[in-house]
């Protein structure tokens, strides 16, 4: 069979090359140096350094603090993701059915997107105030014996809370206008079919929501890895101890702070390494289960 | 089997605007309704109340002799076939088949039996493990009447079900759907804009307008002897023709037109005189004369288009007329041709009710 050729012209090039150069630039570049400077150790002023091959890479990983620090950014992601996507289906599901004051119920829950990392990281170190702050009043009030400056497990809360809560909003959005993108005869049609809503929910909205909740899921991941830095940098600085340090809260305490360059870099290519693995994994294995 | 009982039925929505203003209907056993109207007359809102789509705000709605208004849509007893399929696109055929008879906990067997015979039925047998994107519009429209059929509903609602088919596919499902409900007998509702459809399919054919049954009766009792001038328009292709007379006690007029063979009629009030494009012939001495402007060849037969003479219209503009013939009717464009018909197969209605005086 011929094919339809058509004479090549490199008019599209050129409309592609500023995404392109910007990507060079801004992160293969970088990349490319980070590789590089995880193989050397340098002084603290950077005046001299040596290659050191893999030293780096197993002075990392051996480590204590980072398999710390790997482990917490797991069990965070985990609780960042599900418990957003969770709270924004339920609310989505909900402020489906609502009728009157619809807008302004969807305008409410979406006002939170609006808001960046850090000030939410702000605000919640308010809320969090042992001082001054409404919910570590509240937590103590009702009898827990609540203080993130010490309890590891109090601090995780603190940096979970608040990242759920940024996050909820956007999920929210998009969870709103899958539901909405739901035939409503097929939704009719279920109704006919079936009487218990749990059980449509189940076998007929949530499968068909199935394409958005991925696509979520992996802007979910991304976020808990890398975007609540600015809210763990606001709140509690990977304190206490490092019980909340993420992977790359770690990387830029460890290169900017720490100025071990090196190490950081080793870091900094490890996480690539591993978010790439679990992009792999998400597409291989959950996107089976899709259907669009 | 059972049939359907509307009783006073009304939709009001809350914004006041009433969809169905009291209908009353009694739909017997086994028996096929077609609710035909315009668009926006409530016929596909009726139906739904009887689904359980819409809710009902006033009377009752019974099939058999259980009243239903506030039983759920999956507890009715009816199964119901939409415009646009609905069919569950992540679900396989035979799953789409089977979900309903899952939810109603039917063993393993039985609905694997079920699924099957209906699946033969409709020769959709060697699709059942298919997705419905990999299936052609007349097939899914196959899989949702199958969904329909494995419930083994009391009652079966159509809703315009072939409106996305094509021509063609449109007349082969027609005449299946007719086989199918005869040979299983179910009651059926069936909503329809095409008044080929209604008229083909339909036992009784209620005719809707503005929220009320203008008429209901077999399809040809309405034809032949419609209440209203409403029904009268609306059933019949081609159209009836309408013509705006007067009675003076001899004649009906119109401009320079003068129709003999009326009488107890009402003087000086506006009439409508029906006359079905079948009903007049060719001939030299009639009582219409018509200036032709356009020939529609049907293969069988010809429709005629054209201006009648002598009368105009309600805006002072010619009156086009439509006569039926065989296809050896094939007049000059411009031609004159003279019609006659009998003044005993004419409707007559007042104009302003709508009411039938002969």
């Amino acid at each position: 069979m011929k094919r339809v050729q058509y004479e090549h012209s490199p008019i599209p090039y050129l409309f592609v090359a500023p995404q392109i150069i910007i990507i060079v630039i801004f992160f293969l570049w970088p990349a490319a140096q980070a590789v590089y400077q995880s193989f050397l150790l340098e002084d603290a002023f950077g005046l001299s350094s040596q290659f050191v091959w893999f030293r780096n890479y197993s002075d990392t990983i051996l480590s204590g603090a980072w398999l710390q620090a790997a482990w917490f950014t797991m069990i965070f992601s985990f609780l960042v993701t599900f418990l957003s996507l969770g709270l924004a289906l339920l609310l989505a599901v909900k402020a489906n059915e609502v009728i009157q004051g619809a807008s302004t119920y969807k305008t409410l829950l979406m006002w939170a997107y609006a808001i960046a990392p850090p000030v939410a990281g702000l605000m919640g170190n308010l809320m969090f105030n042992p001082l001054i702050g409404d919910l570590y009043g509240f937590m103590n009030a009702v009898g827990f014996d609540f203080d993130h400056k010490l309890d590891p497990v109090d601090a995780g809360f603190v940096v979970v809370l608040i990242s759920v809560w940024k996050q909820v909003s956007v999920n929210f959005i998009f969870f709103l206008s899958g539901l909405q993108g739901i035939p409503k005869s097929v939704q009719e049609a279920a109704l006919m079919d079936c009487k218990s809503s749990f059980r449509r929910f189940w076998t007929i909205t949530f499968p068909l929501l199935a394409p958005t909740t991925f696509f979520l899921m992996v802007i979910n991941i991304t976020y808990a890895f890398f975007e609540t830095f600015g809210i763990i940098d606001t709140t509690t600085q990977g304190a206490p101890g490092g019980a909340t340090t993420t992977l790359v809260f770690k990387v830029f305490q460890d290169g900017f702070r720490g100025a071990d360059i090196g190490g950081s870099s080793a870091q900094s290519v490890v996480l690539m390494l591993l978010v790439l693995a679990l992009t792999v994994i998400q597409f291989r294995f959950i996107e089976k289960k899709v259907h669009y | 089997m059972s049939g359907v009982q509307l009783k006073f039925v009304r939709k009001t929505y809350p914004n006041g605007a009433e969809a169905i203003r009291g209908v009353d209907m009694d739909i017997k056993s086994g028996e096929m309704i077609v609710f035909v109207g315009p668009s926006g007359c409530g016929k596909s809102t009726l139906l739904r109340m009887v689904a359980g789509l819409e809710s009902i705000s006033g009377g009752d709605i019974s099939i058999g002799d259980r009243v239903i208004n506030d039983v759920s849509p999956s507890e009715r007893d009816v199964a119901m076939v939409f415009q646009n399929y609905a069919l569950y696109p992540h679900m396989s055929v035979r799953g789409n088949m089977s979900y309903g008879l899952k939810n109603r906990k039917l063993d393993k067997a039985e609905i694997e039996k079920r699924v099957n015979e209906a699946a033969k039925m409709l020769k959709i047998d060697q699709f059942l493990d298919r997705q419905p994107n990999q299936l052609s519009g007349g097939q899914r429209q196959r899989v949702a009447m199958g969904r329909a059929i494995v419930r083994n509903p009391q009652v079966f609602l159509f809703d315009e079900p072939l409106s996305n088919l094509d021509a063609k596919l449109r007349v082969q499902m027609r005449i299946e759907i007719k086989r199918l409900q005869r040979r299983m007998n179910v009651t059926s509702i069936y909503v329809t804009h095409d008044q080929t459809e209604a008229m083909t399919l339909a036992d009784r054919l209620a005719v809707i307008n503005d929220g009320l049954v203008e008429q209901m009766g077999a399809p040809m009792e309405l034809y032949s002897n419609p209440k209203t001038l409403f029904v009268a328009s609306f059933i019949g292709a081609p159209q009836i023709n309408l013509i705006p007379v007067t009675f003076d006690g001899k004649t009906l007029n119109n401009g320079s037109l003068k129709l003999a063979g009326f009488k107890d009629l009402p003087e000086n009030t506006d009439l409508v005189l029906g006359v079905r494009p079948d009903v007049m012939t060719q001939t030299t001495k009639g009582q219409l004369d018509m200036r032709v402007d356009l020939v529609e060849q049907h293969g069988g037969e010809n429709l005629v288009y054209g201006a009648l003479q002598g009368a105009v219209n309600d805006e002072g503009e010619e009156l086009e007329i439509c006569l039926k013939g065989d296809k050896a009717l094939l007049p000059d464009l411009d031609a004159a041709l003279r019609l006659s018909f009998d003044p005993a197969t004419a409707f007559v209605f007042r104009k302003n009710t709508g009411e039938r005086l002969l």
